[in-house]
């Protein structure tokens, strides 16, 4: 089988531009192994996802801020089964809040993060002409798809998707109907998709930096995926295998989860019993903590580059926020049982995990103040990419101290599972990952494309979605006070406790729906400067990793010299130098 | 076209072979030991740690010579390193959790 | 275009891309069975009562399984060795028994599991009999797995032999590190199942 390759051998200077051989369409664009291809379709299909799950928020926000009134219009879409009269079922709104959180963690935010970013700009970053295992990347992008279409399936059989919950706790998802299978055969899918993404990340960034990039030379970027890489590596398969027993609970009738002597309406459950509940939280939990740092990671990885290039100056602190990168991600993996103060656990064991918790805290911390501090004395430019990175900073600090109380075992009490919980997380991952994500795609898709998108309306995507994600979510910091707990499909309209805050839910859901018309300037921006963007040099931003010594957008084999590794990765305004940049790749 | 290694290491792969031929014989001696040891039906917590044990005696084997763990690089036995302790936290810390009543009768 | 590392070292990691895989690879395999077996200890130690594993499973017959499995793993590892040696004929050979004596293990398994059901023990009645079928099931699905890959380096991928020897052997000695693992697990679960 003869092609005319590109021999990227060690030590050559000179790749020829590699002109595989005519692949067809289906090789070329949609089953290709390039790297390139494979972030972009991660990127699409997680951003189709992001709305998608976006979409169901909004549906539940009508019926959190005017409980059981019917919804104009839209309601008659879904039927009598799920909303009879265009007014919403308890079943329904349980089905739209697990499928939310399931879609947004496992189809839109890592599908993004680590699939997209990280497969386009990792092997750019380290001057690698591929991933090491092409092939094995592309079979990783099929199995996230068809763990998205079982996942989207699911909606179509009887009985309707998930609804207990994205952490499908037993013994409710046991007993749960069909779509619940489904949700567990998608989960089966989108984990080996990760699982094998992450030996491939491991791999190619070990085994396929370029001469002269050491481990310390990396931008924050690439420190960020690896470690991401580990978390995903080694907390899912915990996951997989609760998985397979929870399958097998459903379907094959074992008791895994089912305690003995379980009433289901009325009437003893016939099963062997001897099962235990908490063996799937803990199962769950020992994936779902790793995973959150999952969805940071990569955000944090994003807002370093782009704060470094936009304030000429090199990152404050880097080596200290490297080693925190690591103990963190390390921490990641002992702190799990904080989602589970409540469950009957030991005084003892208690304190080890809310230990564990707040050391954990430390590095975020670091890393946190290390960013904050890079901005001090530097030239700021204030482009969309920087805009969305700075805004980061304050919004995960509050992310990040919401959830102290929430760590310790005592002022979990009241606090757990209330929407106190739901204002933490989001404020981490919405505008936090999420605006970090925002960002990542202002910033390279220069590089993906050879066009700038527009900072006008760049502009307008920010400040909307920035006033209104703090319109979302502050209020229900007071409303999980208040005491109103979580997944109510009512929102707490039938507690005489929460009458006070019940006006609250009807803001945030006017936040939701004003942030949804905000992204529309991002939508139509994002395609319409594939055509009309403003055409960029390789390096527009005047940066200094080594994904913009590439072509912009990168051929086949990525550069058209093998790239070399000559200093650290963020030497800007180094003094005595003719520019206010000197790039890791130039000699 | 590299080099073939065959010849140079010809010497060596005896040596190994014939220490893959050993391994095979203790684990097949190993493994009738912890048959015979489960006969004599010691208390649950002797039995838990001897048929660990001798498990634990073969999987080394296993792993040090057919997997060839012995003389692997550094980065190898770092990420099995990390994986070992991930592995105990797994295996212990959930039922250490929930051994309910233990650190209340053990105060 | 060629990905640099694939058949030679990487001089300062001494690595290959295929051995970092593979390892990387079994890390996430020994979390996996790790949690089934931490399950197994929680469930195990949160029951009232629990059958010694000889009273319910054939250990006679999970002996002789054992006995095969290692087996194997010498074969396998012989195959590997027989392709240093540049002996293509006896791979072939080392190679065909490793595939066969898997195939045994699924044999004597398949009797195994029709005996239980037929004495109505399902993985439904108990939770002893839950946590042995989903271990030893979850070991039989990667028992396959491991057989459909030699099966494929014993025929189609072998052609490799003729144009990459060095590739060739390499990725044999990856396939044989996945079947030692499987060899492994089987171990562990041999006596937490059937002695204990």
């Amino acid at each position: 089988m003869s092609e005319p390759t590109a021999v990227a051998t060690p030590g050559a200077h000179v790749v020829h531009a590699a002109h595989h051989e005519e692949l067809g369409f289906w090789r070329h664009y949609v089953f290709s192994t390039d790297h390139k291809v494979i972030g972009i379709q991660y990127g699409i299909t997680g951003l189709l996802f992001l709305f998608f799950g976006f979409s169901l928020m909004m549906l539940m926000r009508w019926q959190l801020a005017y409980p059981g009134a019917p919804l104009p219009l839209i309601g008659a879409l879904f039927g009598e089964s799920r909303m009879p009269g265009g007014s919403m079922l308890p079943e329904f709104y349980n089905e739209l809040g697990a499928m939310h959180g399931t879609i947004m963690v496992f189809l839109g935010v890592v599908p993004l993060a680590v699939g997209g970013f990280g497969n386009f700009v990792v092997p750019l970053q380290i001057g690698a002409p591929d991933m090491a295992f092409p092939k094995l990347n592309m079979l990783s992008y099929w199995s996230f798809f068809l763990g998205g279409v079982t996942m989207l399936f699911s909606f179509f059989v009887p009985g309707g998707a998930a609804q207990s919950g994205w952490t499908s706790y037993a013994p409710l998802s046991v007993i749960a109907g069909t779509g619940q299978t489904f949700w567990l055969i998608g989960m089966i899918f989108l984990i080996t998709s990760s699982l094998l993404g992450a030996v491939n990340f491991i791999a190619t960034i070990i085994q396929l930096r370029a001469k002269g990039l050491t481990f310390m030379r990396f931008p924050f970027f690439v420190w960020a995926q690896f470690v991401t890489a580990f978390l995903l590596l080694l907390a899912f398969p915990p996951l997989e295998a609760a998985g397979i027993m929870q399958l097998m609970d459903r379907v094959a009738g074992t008791s895994f989860f089912l305690p003995t002597g379980l009433v289901v309406s009325g009437q003893v459950l016939q099963h062997a019993g001897g099962g235990n509940p908490l063996l799937w939280q803990h199962l769950f939990w020992f994936l779902a903590h790793p995973e959150v740092y999952v969805l940071i990671l990569p955000a944090m990885g994003i807002v370093a580059e782009i704060i470094a290039n936009n304030t000429r100056k090199p990152l404050w602190g880097y080596r200290s926020m490297v080693y925190s990168l690591v103990f963190l991600g390390f921490m990641s993996f002992i702190v799990w049982a904080h989602h589970m103060f409540m469950t009957g656990m030991g005084t003892a064991m208690a304190a080890f995990f809310q230990t564990t918790t707040m050391i954990i805290s430390i590095p975020s911390v670091v890393i946190l103040t290390a960013l904050v501090i890079s901005l001090w004395g530097g030239s700021i430019r204030f482009n969309t990419p920087m805009l969305f990175a700075t805004a980061f900073l304050p919004m995960f600090g509050i992310g990040g101290l919401t959830g102290l109380p929430l760590g310790l075992n005592v002022s979990d009490i009241p606090l757990h599972d209330t929407y106190y919980v739901i204002a933490h997380f989001h404020y981490v991952v919405a505008p936090g990952t999420i605006f970090a994500l925002f960002a990542g795609i202002y910033y390279w898709y220069p590089k993906a494309t050879g066009r700038k998108m527009s900072e006008t309306l760049g502009m307008i995507h920010f400040i909307g979605s920035f006033v209104c994600m703090n319109v979302v979510f502050m209020p229900m910091f007071i409303v999980g006070m208040h005491g109103v707990s979580r997944r109510l499909f009512d929102g707490g309209q039938g507690y005489q406790f929460a009458q006070p805050v019940l006006h609250l839910n009807a803001v945030s859901s006017w936040g939701a729906w004003i942030m949804a018309l905000f992204q529309i300037p991002f939508i139509f921006n994002f395609f319409w400067s594939m055509f009309k963007g403003e055409k960029t040099s390789d390096n527009p931003w005047e940066a200094t990793t080594i994904e913009w010594s590439a072509p912009s957008p990168p051929p086949h084999g990525n550069f058209v010299h093998t790239p070399q590794a000559y200093r650290g990765p963020y030497e800007y305004s180094v003094p005595g130098a003719a520019k206010d940049f000197s790039p890791q790749f130039e000699a | 076209m590299q080099a073939t290694t065959t010849t140079d290491h010809a010497a060596d792969i005896d040596r190994h072979v014939r220490i893959y031929i050993s391994v095979f014989v203790t684990l097949m001696v190993l493994t009738i030991v912890t048959v015979a040891i489960s006969r004599l039906h010691l208390p649950v917590p002797i039995a838990v740690s001897v048929a660990l044990l001798v498990a634990t005696v073969k999987g080394s084997l296993v792993a040090c010579y057919f997997m060839h763990l012995i003389s692997e690089k550094k980065l190898i036995y770092a990420v099995l390193g990390l994986t070992a302790a991930f592995f105990v936290v797994l295996l212990f810390l959930p039922v250490l959790t929930h051994a309910t009543g233990f650190w209340i009768h053990h105060q | 275009m060629e990905i640099p590392y694939t058949v030679e070292v990487r001089p300062d990691t001494g690595l290959t891309n295929g051995k970092i895989g593979i390892w990387l690879f079994l890390a996430s395999e020994v979390m996996l069975f790790g949690a089934l077996f931490a399950s197994y200890i929680l469930i195990r130690t949160g029951a009232p009562d629990w059958p010694r594993g000889d009273t319910i499973l054939n250990v006679p017959l999970a002996t002789f399984n054992t006995i095969v499995l290692i087996t194997s793993s010498v074969t396998m590892v012989m195959a590997w060795a027989s392709l240093m040696r540049n002996r293509f004929g006896t791979y072939r050979l080392y190679m065909g028994a490793t595939i066969l004596l898997g195939g045994v293990f699924l044999v004597v398994k398949y009797f195994e599991y029709s005996h239980k059901f037929e004495l109505g023990l399902f993985p439904s009645t108990n939770n002893f009999l839950a946590i042995y079928f989903t271990l030893t099931g979850l070991h039989m699905l990667h028992v396959i797995g491991g057989m459909a890959v030699n099966a494929y380096f014993w025929g189609p991928g072998a052609k490799l032999w003729k144009t990459n020897p060095e590739w060739f052997r390499n990725r044999v000695e990856h396939s044989g590190l996945f079947w030692h693992f499987v060899d492994l697990v089987w171990i562990f679960l041999f006596p937490t199942l059937y002695l204990l």
